[in-house]
């Protein structure tokens, strides 16, 4: 039962990094590297704060997704101590409310935007880049400002983060600065005067706060982000990041419209619901205006540039397709499987290939048609696996874990959901399946390597962290509920 | 079609389109009616059984999947006069109030203490997310499975009438 567990794993990498550099460079980077204390201060009232300040600040940290990591979940919102596994031991967040003790309560402003923009604590440590200060370093003063008006303003939490786990000499701060040397660029954002407005205000968040390219990008050996090949697709808590660039995987193309809509609500009609990490960032943005949210949809869309005609016309057949089976769908029963479901319906119609598996197809007809071709509407009903990203991904990763593991209901809301089917299901029946759904719903060619995947991610040798589809537990509504 | 499959312990040939539900089959060919159908859309935790020791949402899991495996329902964690020690624990708790969720309950607890005996109040919680009470008896359940789980930790026969589903 790993579903409260994260993995951060290709952040951990950097430790390694760090530690050669450091020790390769020697004493002239010490010297380079040393950053002074800022003294401590007493903490400021929470009433020093304006009310709007503290609210725009709320709004931030929605992007930032701060809580995601600075939470244990069911435990004090802010106040640290999730263990983020790396391979090279465990990191643990740390206590950012103000607690003087044990929280940021005796940091100023100015140690607090120092922190968010080069990644040194107060006390004049570097920070490992699991913070991801590498894109907040973009942050504004003016935000930053309000990051720590609403920080500054939450309950403080007496609460000691448990030790890291690391070995020598990666549990030598000094050595983050080397990997610091490599990789990082301290830096604000800098509008590009060429672009419209909406589209450098998405640019500031996506690539600042909303850190987007902390998951969605390749990490090279040293685990910083390769920057040749931002937003080409990466690994976040056991799940696949998808390219978000011009190799975006999604069967019908994005759009800046229906980014927005996806990012707003959580789940698309033509793309699914959001899941994994991804359900907490768009459990989090609920906070968000919808011009910021249009914003970022905007700047993500222009990243993924203009489709092929060729993908556009395919797009477009597969949501006609798609459409025209929803009708049908609710046309008078025929011969179909059947679950125990008074709102059944008959699949539509075989596309004619089949993957080459008869038992895939076996299963995907019995088990999986019912919600899946039902035409029963998203986000309640199961996505059409013709319009699958999961389905049409490099990695099989996504689907797999979602086949396991389904997605689980959030918490005291209405939610999507999908029953597990691990205990259903045995391995070869799962590699059956995912060969059929592979061979049907997607014109790529077939996945190597099912059987070691499946085995791994069911024993958690491969951890997948498990979170209810809108990503609630963590999300900005449920702030406090365990206060 | 014809499976083979081993329900409770016993044997079993059913024949069957493959399509069918386990639900159907355990309710309407085996007379096993402790598993309830309560949504039929895999949402609401009723008809929840064990298959090879995980819990399964029998419902919407085709009876093709079942050949070869081992299916336990709620009466196979013992009987009327010889409960098992998590029928035990929800009776001294009076957990049920209609009782239409209790099978799946206790399956799903099941299934969770015999992987975890140890778990905690937090995983009992995120296990049993899934299924439904209407009557709203959370907190007796709840009380039931932490029941059990200390039974079932501190008696020997952690398995249901010796059977390890
Ligand atoms: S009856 Fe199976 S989940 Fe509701
Ligand atoms: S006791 Fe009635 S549904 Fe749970």
């Amino acid at each position: 039962m790993g579903r409260r567990k994260t993995r951060r794993n290709s952040i951990g990498r950097g430790l390694i990094g760090g530690a050669a550099v450091i020790l390769a460079l020697g004493a002239g980077a010490v010297a380079w590297a040393w950053e002074s204390a800022i003294p401590p201060q007493p903490r400021p009232a929470a009433e020093s704060f304006p009310a709007e300040l503290v609210a725009e600040g709320a709004r931030l940290a929605a992007v930032g997704n701060c809580i995601a990591c600075h939470t244990v979940p069911g435990g004090r919102s802010f106040a640290g101590g999730l263990a983020l596994p790396t391979p090279f031991g465990t990191i643990h967040s740390t206590n950012i409310t103000p607690d003087e003790d044990t929280g940021i309560g005796r940091w100023s402003e100015a140690a607090f935007t120092r922190a968010m923009r080069r990644g040194v604590d107060r006390d004049g440590r570097h920070l490992y880049p699991a913070f991801p200060y590498d894109h907040y370093t973009r942050v504004s003063d003016a935000d930053n400002r309000a990051l720590y008006a609403y920080l500054m303003t939450r309950t403080p939490v007496r609460a000691e983060a448990p030790a890291n786990h690391l070995p020598f000499p990666l549990n030598i701060r000094m050595a983050v600065a080397g990997w610091k040397l490599l990789y990082f660029r301290e830096g604000a954002f800098t509008p590009d005067p060429a672009k419209p407005e909406v589209w450098n205000r998405g640019a500031y968040l996506a690539e600042g706060l909303g850190h987007c390219g902390a998951c969605h990008s390749p990490r090279n050996a040293l685990g910083a982000v390769d920057k040749d090949r931002a937003w080409a697709g990466g690994e976040a808590e056991g799940w696949t990041a998808y390219p978000i660039d011009q190799d975006s995987p999604a069967p019908v193309p994005w759009t800046a419209d229906s980014l927005t809509f996806y990012l707003r609500h959580g789940w698309h009609p033509a793309h699914g619901v959001s899941r994994g990490p991804m359900a907490e960032v768009t459990g989090n943005l609920v906070g968000l205006p919808d011009a910021d949210v249009a914003a970022i949809g905007a700047y993500v869309a222009d990243r993924m540039g203009p489709p092929s005609a060729e993908r556009l016309r395919r797009g477009e057949d597969l949501r006609a397709l798609v459409s025209r089976r929803t009708a049908d769908a609710g046309a008078p029963p025929g011969a179909g499987p059947t679950a125990a479901d008074s709102q059944a319906r008959p699949p539509a119609a075989d596309s004619g290939r089949t993957g080459g598996d008869e038992r895939g197809e076996a299963i995907y007809r019995t088990a999986c048609a019912t919600c899946h071709e039902s035409g029963r509407p998203l986000p309640f009903g199961g996505l059409p696996f013709a319009l699958s990203t999961a389905v049409n991904a490099a990695n099989p990763q996504n689907i797999v874990n979602v086949t396991l593991f389904g997605l689980p209901p959030g918490d005291g809301t209405v939610s999507a959901v999908m029953p597990a089917f691990g205990g259903a299901l045995t391995d070869a029946d799962m590699v059956a399946l995912l060969r059929y759904l592979r061979g049907r719903f997607s014109d790529q060619p077939p996945w190597d390597g099912l059987e070691r995947l499946v085995a791994d991610t069911r024993s958690g040798a491969h951890h997948v962290a498990v979170r209810p589809a809108d990503g609630i537990e963590r999300a900005p509504q449920n702030v406090g509920a365990a206060d | 079609m014809a499976i083979d499959l081993t329900v409770n312990g016993t044997p079993q040939r059913v024949e069957a389109d493959p399509d069918t539900p386990l639900l159907y089959v355990l309710r309407d060919d085996l007379g096993l009616n402790g598993a309830k159908f309560g949504c039929g859309l895999g949402q609401c935790g009723a008809c929840t059984v064990m298959v090879d020791g995980r819990a399964v949402l029998s419902c919407v899991t085709p009876v093709l999947l079942m050949q070869g495996r081992a299916v336990t329902t709620v009466e196979g964690l013992g009987t009327a006069e010889a409960p098992g020690p998590m029928q035990r624990a929800f009776i001294e708790e009076q957990a049920a109030q209609c009782g239409y969720c209790i099978p799946g309950m206790m399956m799903r607890a099941q299934a969770l203490l015999q992987e975890r005996p140890d778990a905690d109040d937090a995983a009992i919680r995120r296990a049993l997310e899934f299924n439904l009470c209407r009557c709203g008896t959370h907190m007796r359940i709840l009380r039931a499975i932490r029941r059990a789980a200390d039974t079932m930790r501190h008696a020997e026969t952690a398995a249901p009438n010796g059977r390890a589903g």
